[in-house]
């Protein structure tokens, strides 16, 4: 997530980091007796990825609209 | 080894591959697959630890939703080699035979199921209601009337019908995600309408 300066390689590393939570979350509910809660705030932190990963890419789409590439490094702006 | 320690180390060692090379990968296409690669091998070892409905949901959620919509921005945003996509004739002979793989994949699981057993083990399973101990986790899945009934707001994997205390369920949650997913969805529709290109 730190290494890229591209956008869309930020959001991915965001991804990453979300299921690596997700695989802790369902292997302590299985091993533990938590029960379901950890498949259902893995199932809330998967809806709640895809609703992010949504608005990072518009967000990313409208950076491309304005500055012609979405190197992050760029937008050193307010207001830009 | 028996075969769940084989294919847990397998698929283990697939997300792993897959997350370092997302990270050391330079091509955003190379990474977005490399990223197919990790989240698809985490819903295998969804279901391999007897979560099946979360590995149903990464699949469908992950696999197919938001990767999609990576590759599509990376595809809106990139320069370069990638603006125009080309397929070579090989490529469409591989698609081709890709394409019949899987057809011939649907077809035969279609054929070699004994579809009469299958609608009476429905029937008795859906005619049933209540005794969450009893149902068939072959036709049902492990999970999926856990997590349905945990998200309406009860719990009957705590059993709260033996010691009269009611645990909450997560039908709170449940609707907070619904309005927040609509937010999103409005929000980022209104983020990313078409505009005047600003020269910069």
């Amino acid at each position: 997530m730190a290494t890229k300066r591209n956008a869309i390689g930020i959001l991915m590393g965001v991804e990453l980091v979300l299921n690596g939570a997700n695989v802790n979350l369902v292997a302590f509910s299985h091993y533990t007796t938590l029960g379901i809660d950890g498949q259902i705030y893995s199932l809330f932190v998967i809806v709640l990825a895809a609703a992010e990963a949504a608005v990072a890419l518009a967000i990313a789409l409208n950076f491309y609209n304005n500055h012609l590439t979405i190197d992050v490094d760029r937008a050193n702006r307010l207001k830009g | 080894m028996n075969g769940d320690s084989l294919f847990f180390t397998l698929f283990a060692f697939m997300a792993c591959l897959g997350a370092v090379a997302v990270v050391v990968s330079q091509r955003m296409v190379r990474m977005a697959f490399w990223l197919i690669i990790s989240l698809g091998s985490t819903a295998a070892l969804f279901f391999l630890i007897d979560a099946d409905f979360l590995g149903a949901a990464q699949l469908l959620i992950y696999v197919g939703g938001t990767l999609v919509l990576l590759v599509f921005a990376v595809m809106l945003t990139s320069s370069g080699p990638y603006l125009n996509i080309e397929t070579s004739p090989g490529e469409i002979v591989m698609a081709a035979m890709l394409g019949l793989l899987f057809l011939f994949m649907v077809v035969s699981s279609q054929t070699g199921i004994d579809w009469n057993g299958t609608n009476q083990q429905m029937a008795a399973a859906n005619g049933m209601t209540g005794e969450i101990s009893t149902f068939d986790s072959g036709s049902e899945g492990n999970t999926l009337r856990t997590i349905g009934m945990s998200l309406l707001g009860l719990r009957p994997d705590r059993g709260a019908a033996e010691t009269g205390q009611l645990h909450t369920g997560y039908l709170l949650p449940f609707e907070i995600v619904s309005v927040h997913l609509l937010v999103v969805l409005i929000g980022a529709a209104y983020l990313a309408r078409a505009k005047r290109r600003r020269d910069t």
